[in-house]
């Protein structure tokens, strides 16, 4: 329902603010009073639908003539940008056309549209009302009467979310095996192979100042959840000066003649941490820069980690290689509900 | 061989004739190379001249004998040519001033005097050598087996495919579209300033040549067209916030305007 130009009062309204009416000085467009410029502005919405059949053509030219493939990049470049070109200025014309023509040319009245009582009639809340009631009575409920069907139905109305809650929860944990995040590959006598073909390394290819990606000798072997067990295991193996080293107390033993093996997975959210700097022996985490000090137990320098990235002590076996003592001593990477410390 | 006599030479000597001609041509130009190539050997008369330039330009900070100085400048001494020929080769030294890192800049000495620097400190102490032309050159390498190996030991710091990224305070690994293959090899070799040591035996030279290869392929047309620099989502973020919410705002304003 629409009145034009009405003024409309309302007492309960008025009484909280000034209505402002519509306004009096109604300022007519360039289009309204000189022909020409309707004129103009016809042409103008012409054009921009011109430029969306334009558009159209350009896309679907550029979809059949422009050669693609994986040996003709620059080509492929070309048809993907002039078939979005194509596509914006097609869709583009319409769009600014239809709002320059409803802008310049539509009527140019203000309209005021009334907005209807939230609250209905008296008959149609009484008869809803009537509605309920009669539906109530039909069913007994309320009256003491149909026990059984009573229990029944609140009995099913109850168990029935259970089919779609038992197995979406049951699903979230996988097996619920806690004890998983707690172990790695790493045993004792585990060799630190390169990453990411496995070659193990010998303590004495870890010139100081290097910096080797590891994984568990063996990794690459796994049948089964070989990505799981990689995501947990990855270690950062690093030589430093063993002058830097400051020995955390109970962990001497740890560590190599300055080599050093810190878990790569941050301790935050568990992002890879491998950028690591030779100078200053920071190890910096993409993703929230948490930043961990390689000389100093990989203690937190800076960023949101909380606790140091677990160690993963090595020695050297009979033929050079670095082998694992055992597995860390501690849970990898983020912090969990049952983690102990 | 009555034949042969009677015609006093066989029809086919000019053939043989031209053959010894070539095989002697070929012989004598092999030996006249393996001679330019020892004329770039390291000479004393280089390590001298190296020693000189060393001490007009290092040496305020490196110390007369290379030696170094605490909280100035490291010792030189073992670091060895490919270290040399990385840092004066990109213009990272001599450093202009001292900041989070030396950063590449013009080149201050031509290629002479960087053969003589690197020889005069390769003569203090067994160190990297410059890297062999072969060993360098990426159309020998597989770049896949090098994009396995720069996603594992590289991506972290100079991004997917070679960018660049922030480090900490200031600190930044470069973008390595315009670095050299041999400054590549070299900086994987010795391991500049914040950059990790990839030795032999970590990446091994045809691993380093692999990553080349790898780097080489990066620099061709993105084939999904303008790439922001490739350092990822910041850029792309900014672009999409600025330019993109930007032009919303101003059709909005637009249709929202009355028409005059």
């Amino acid at each position: 329902m629409s009145i034009e130009n009405a003024p409309h009062g309302n007492e309960t309204v008025e009484e909280e603010f000034t209505d402002p009416g519509l306004p009096q000085d109604h300022r007519p467009r360039r289009a309204d009073v000189d022909p020409k410029a309707a004129k103009r502005a016809e042409r103008q919405v012409a054009a921009l639908f011109g430029i969306s059949v334009l558009g159209t053509v350009l896309a679907i030219w550029a979809w059949a003539t422009i050669d693609v493939g994986a040996d003709n990049i620059a080509g492929t470049q070309r048809s993907t940008l002039f078939i979005g070109l194509g596509l914006t200025f097609a869709m583009l014309g319409i769009g600014t056309g239809a709002i320059h023509w409803a802008k310049t040319l539509m009527r140019d009245h203000e309209m005021v549209e009334e907005r209807h009582d939230m609250r209905s009639s008296d008959e149609a809340r009484a008869g809803a009302m009537e509605n309920l009631k009669e539906g109530a009575k039909d069913s007994g409920v309320g009256v003491g009467r149909r026990g059984l069907l009573k229990g029944s139905l609140i009995t099913a109305l109850a168990i029935a979310p259970l089919s779609v809650l038992v197995p979406a929860i049951g699903n979230m944990g996988g097996d619920w095996n806690i004890s998983k995040f707690r172990h790695t590959m790493w045993r004792e006598g585990t060799r630190l192979a390169k990453d990411p073909d496995g070659t193990p390394i010998k303590a004495s290819d870890v010139t100081i100042g290097s910096v080797f990606h590891v994984i568990p000798e063996g990794l690459n072997e796994l049948e089964h959840h070989k990505i799981e067990e990689k995501a947990k295991a990855v270690v950062l193996l690093v030589r430093l000066d063993p002058r830097d080293i400051k020995h955390v107390p109970g962990r001497e033993s740890w560590s190599f003649d300055g080599i050093v093996a810190y878990s790569k997975i941050c301790t935050h959210v568990g992002c890879p941490v491998a950028l690591y700097e030779q100078q200053t022996h920071h190890l910096l985490c993409p993703c929230h820069q948490s930043t961990f000090d390689v000389s100093d137990g990989a203690k937190v320098v800076f960023g949101p980690a909380k606790r140091p990235l677990p160690q993963l002590p090595i020695a050297v076996d009979d033929e050079g290689y670095i082998v694992a003592q055992s597995d860390f001593h501690e849970p990898v990477g983020p912090s969990f509900w049952e983690r102990v410390k | 061989m009555r034949r042969l006599a009677l015609n006093r030479y066989h029809r086919a000597a000019p053939l043989v004739l031209l053959f010894v001609l070539l095989a002697g041509i070929t012989i004598a130009a092999s030996i006249a190379r393996s001679e330019t190539a020892t004329a770039t050997e390291v000479t004393a008369h280089d390590v001298e001249e190296g020693q000189k330039l060393f001490a007009a330009n290092c040496a305020t900070c490196h110390g007369m004998n290379a030696q170094g100085q605490d909280g100035v400048a490291p010792s030189l001494i073992g670091v060895g040519a490919a270290s040399v020929d990385f840092q004066v080769g990109t213009g990272r030294m001599p450093m202009q001033s001292s900041g989070p890192q030396a950063m590449a800049k013009t080149v201050q000495f031509n290629a002479e005097q960087i053969r003589q620097l690197s020889a005069y400190v390769a003569s203090l102490a067994p160190g990297p050598a410059i890297p062999a032309p072969e060993a360098v050159d990426g159309s020998k390498g597989d770049p896949a087996q090098g994009m396995n190996l720069f996603r594992t030991n590289c991506a972290m710091c100079h991004g997917s495919i070679g960018g660049g990224g922030a480090l900490t305070q200031g600190k930044y690994a470069p973008a390595l579209w315009e670095t050299t293959p041999t400054h590549i090899y070299e900086a994987m070799l010795t391991g500049p300033q914040s950059m990790p040591v990839f030795n032999d035996a970590n990446l091994t030279p045809e691993d380093k040549r692999d990553i080349i290869a790898f780097l080489e392929e990066q620099r061709g047309t993105a084939p999904g067209g303008m790439s922001l620099g490739s350092i990822g989502p910041v850029a792309e973020g900014l672009w999409a916030w600025l330019i993109g919410m930007g032009i919303i705002v101003g059709f909005t304003v637009w249709i929202g305007v009355r028409s005059s």
